[in-house]
């Protein structure tokens, strides 16, 4: 049982990473990703609401109709998610104006409503908050990759410190605007999900 | 299994979660609700001072970076008023003051009017009939040195929200900063960029007949009306450049600042005579 609980948590980092096997959450992952800072809060709240909605539907798994267990799943997110919006409104209002709609639409990532059903309505409450933790760090970790990439090459900065000066500030570093704009988290993504397929080759998905 | 999937059973369970849910979510929201308005309030009140250059002059660094006391220290020269831009008069008691909120006042249609100026076109429907200004003085004394005005327009993806600061001439731009805006971040987002919003101080509003003439050049701006474009943003460059001409002319704050123009001249010239 003790190796079950690490695998679940451990397990979507990267062998059953969400975005990068599943492609699950990709749209959250190309809109917020521009800035370190916004993609980890991002992460964070992600990751407060994948672990606290499978601790929540767990819970109740029991006495949840099948009949209506999807409403039931969406209504527990889309509570969590106001909270957490709430939150972060409250206590760290600049990023969360950047992030503006995009903490709203944590109600509609596959990952959140994913891990609820095929995990959280199957397993104990403890084993199920675990795996949303590890799910949403999958997300996290994927996110991160890629702001990473994207601020350093777009704004030659990371969390906001700036490491390369640029040419408008009077620096010698010219900024890749691409990187700026959504396409290139597809693209970062594409080659992080072929890195990862390279040296795990049972990942790749039969043509 | 069979009483898990009765009606009765499943409408039950449908209301306690629901019950249980509003009350989490809107326990949330009442209980976070009053820092929320202290930050957006705060945000307001730094994004004012921003523009007017005083955190800069006072402590050398932009309002975001400033402690709350240093903000409030600052917010003492900081004063509001509501004016009705067709007739340029104030309006309006404490109680209306604290209330304003510029995008209701300009979704209610009768608070508004609508936009129809031909010449200078800021992209939005409608803009309210009375407006909030600031005026920043030194604490204890009524000589206006900058004045404050809102203002908003279209840019690339949505409306940018911002302040106008002039300086007393009501002619020089003391500093322009937007507050809210939905422009791409390192192109028309650019419009944050502290070195950029640098480039207005100083430039004027009007030309020689007093037709509002500050704009955002493409490419570098090389007179005394322009400041260099947003490489990539010509959109939103463009956008800046119709929302400040529009809230300058006679359709905007055009009325009022030619009636304040008047108040303070005559302040100027009683207070001249009372030196000599």
């Amino acid at each position: 049982m003790a190796k079950k609980t690490t695998d679940v948590l451990v397990d979507p980092l990267i062998n059953n990473n969400p975005i990068a096997l599943q492609i699950l959450g990709i749209c959250s992952a190309l809109a917020v990703t521009t800035k370190m800072e916004t993609s980890l809060v991002m992460s964070l709240a992600v990751i407060a609401v994948t672990a606290f909605s499978n601790l929540a539907v767990s819970a109740i798994r029991s006495f949840i109709p099948s009949s209506i267990r999807i409403i039931v799943q969406m209504t527990v997110i889309a509570s969590l998610v106001i909270v957490v919006d709430q939150i972060l409104k409250a206590y760290m209002y600049d990023i969360s104006k950047q992030l503006s709609v995009f903490v709203g639409l944590i109600i509609t990532n596959c990952i959140v409503m994913g891990r609820a059903e095929g995990f959280a309505m199957k397993n104990g409450p403890w084993v199920s908050f675990l795996d949303g933790i590890g799910n949403g760090m999958g997300y996290g970790l994927v996110l991160m990759f890629v702001a990473f990439f994207r601020e350093l090459f777009g704004s030659g900065s990371l969390f906001g410190l700036e490491l390369f000066p640029l040419d408008r500030n009077g620096g010698w570093y010219n900024p890749n605007n691409l990187m700026l704009l959504p396409p290139s988290a597809f693209f970062l993504i594409g080659f992080l999900i072929w890195a990862i397929r390279a040296y795990k080759p049972d990942q790749i998905e039969e043509a | 299994m069979q009483q898990r999937d009765s009606l009765g059973y499943t409408l039950g369970v449908a209301a306690v979660l629901c019950v249980v849910c509003s009350l989490a979510v809107s326990t949330a929201a009442v209980s976070l609700r009053g820092k929320q308005e202290a930050n957006v309030k705060l945000d307001q009140q730094k994004n004012i001072l921003d523009a007017t250059g005083l955190a800069i002059g006072e402590y050398g660094v932009q309002a975001s970076e400033l402690t709350t006391k240093q903000i409030d220290k600052l917010n003492t020269y900081v004063s509001a008023k509501l004016v009705d831009l067709d007739t340029g008069d104030y309006v309006g008691d404490k109680a209306e003051l604290a209330q304003y909120n510029l995008v209701e006042e300009a979704a209610n249609p009768d608070t508004s009017i609508p936009i129809e100026s031909p010449q200078f076109n800021p992209g939005e429907p409608r803009r309210p009939k009375v407006m909030k200004v600031y005026f920043v003085k030194k604490p204890g004394t009524d000589k206006i040195l900058q004045v404050v005005l809102p203002v908003y327009g279209k840019g690339l993806w949505g409306t940018l929200y911002g302040y106008l600061a002039l300086r007393s001439d009501l002619e020089t731009i003391q500093g322009l900063t937007f507050y809210q805006h939905k422009e791409t971040p390192g192109l028309g987002g650019e419009v944050d960029n502290p070195r950029w919003k640098a480039l207005w101080d100083g430039k004027k509003l009007y030309d020689a007949e007093h037709e509002p003439a500050a704009e955002v050049a493409k490419g570098p701006g090389d007179n005394q009306y322009e400041v260099d474009g947003l490489s990539g943003a010509t959109i939103t460059s463009r956008g800046v450049t119709n929302l400040i001409r529009y809230w300058a002319s006679g359709d905007g704050y055009g009325t009022y600042l030619g009636k304040l123009k008047e108040e303070i001249n005559d302040d100027k010239s009683s207070a001249s005579e009372g030196d000599k």
